[in-house]
């Protein structure tokens, strides 16, 4: 039944962001922390896990790839809702720090990106072009 | 008869936000498909109608909540609260590659911390640029510009004047904001288009609302990646800014 696919995604979700509020309260911050996170890792391990068993069919699927498709249409009803007004009329210093933030993150994601990623993609190309030199 | 209609559209709120903003989806991918032949994708468009929507409800209610403190269209706000906004994300999470994720754990906390810290101190700079002096304004505007909520917890937390508290929203707002617009088009340039740096960008931007919708107007498949780093981000961000980045301010400044 596709309520199942629902109820699975509903369990999931309030236990995580229930999760990332306690944690928040120890850590003693007002904020979530990383409840959507948490949720959504729970729902792709019990998920799996549940699928390969045989217990979550097709239509129970389709509870979950309900809310998954309409996510789109939501993110535009969200958009529709933020202080654009406040963003775009507090002023010049405020409009020049998120500018330089966001600039600066775009310039840093494909630095840490080449830091980050293991070099074994080119070691291995330089390997087989060896490879092929004694071959 | 207008309180005949307010009625209807307070009983059946978000009902006319799903009628509302299906009728802004069509029109997007219309206009996608006839004006740009598919290049500008046409959920990028609705955000975009989507954000100036929120401008022209700003203006004429004077409110904080776009679109929604307007008449007849509060049930906007319930499609895009943070409610059905959390439950679909995690709903996207479904078809996410758990080998993927355990690939990019690593990655995702050194982009965390990077993220907060140069947007952190990127709005530092420029309210130094802008004459603050003093480590709690310096402190609460670099917060603003982590996120617009990291920057009023912080403020709140070391005493900084409600001013700068609004100026610190208003940099995260900007930020959130232009993470939603930008990122389609920049996403080619720095090689948004794997699961890999989608963590990564989550990780670097962070905030929730900028990085969902940048996200879905780039590639829908890269939600759940961005979308599971972006969630620890604000919660690193309040964690720091009235901690660690405000005594980094405070030996700077030499102010106590």
């Amino acid at each position: 039944m596709i309520i199942y696919g629902v109820t699975l995604l509903a369990v999931c979700t309030l236990t995580g962001v229930a999760l990332g509020q306690i944690l928040g309260v120890l850590i003693g911050i007002p904020a979530n922390v990383g409840g959507v996170g948490i949720a959504m890792i729970l729902l792709v391990v019990i998920g799996h896990t549940l699928q390969q068993r045989g217990v979550l069919d097709l239509k129970s699927e389709q509870g979950i790839e309900f809310f998954s498709a309409i996510y789109i249409p939501v993110v535009v009803a969200m958009a529709a809702k933020q202080n654009v007004y406040g963003a775009l009329t507090g002023g010049p210093m405020a409009i020049t720090a998120g500018v330089t933030a966001v600039a600066i993150g775009f310039l840093l994601i494909p630095l840490i990106d080449k830091l980050g990623r293991p070099s074994n993609d080119h070691d291995q190309l330089t390997q087989t072009t060896e490879e092929q030199r004694h071959v | 008869m207008f309180e005949a209609l307010d009625k209807v559209s307070n009983t059946y709120s978000m009902v006319v936000g799903f009628a509302l903003i299906g009728l802004v989806m069509w029109v997007s991918y219309k206009l996608s498909a006839k004006l740009t032949a598919g290049r500008i994708h046409g959920s990028a468009i609705a955000i975009l109608i989507g954000l100036v929507l929120a401008y022209i409800g700003g203006v004429i209610s004077g409110g904080k909540h776009g679109i929604m403190d307007l008449p007849l269209l509060s049930g906007i706000g319930i499609v895009g609260g943070t409610m059905l906004r959390d439950f679909a994300i995690v709903a996207t999470g479904f078809g996410v590659h758990l080998n993927e994720l355990k690939k990019a754990g690593i990655v995702g906390i050194i982009a965390l911390l990077m993220g907060v810290l140069s947007s952190f101190f990127a709005g530092v700079t420029i309210a130094m640029a802008f004459g603050y002096t003093d480590a709690v304004s310096l402190t609460t505007i670099g917060a603003g510009a982590v996120t617009y909520i990291v920057g009023p917890v912080t403020g709140a937390a070391i005493g900084a004047s409600s001013e700068v508290m609004a100026l610190s929203i208003a940099a995260g707002l900007v930020k959130s904001i232009l993470v939603m617009i930008a990122t389609p088009a920049v996403a080619r340039y720095i090689g948004l288009d794997n699961p890999r740096t989608a963590v990564l960008f989550g990780g670097m931007m962070g905030t929730s609302s900028g990085v969902a919708a940048g996200l879905a107007a780039t590639d829908p498949k890269l939600v759940p990646y961005g979308c599971l780093t972006a969630a620890f981000y604000t919660a690193v961000g309040c964690l720091m800014g009235p901690s660690i980045l405000f005594f980094i301010m405070l030996a700077l400044t030499g102010g106590a």
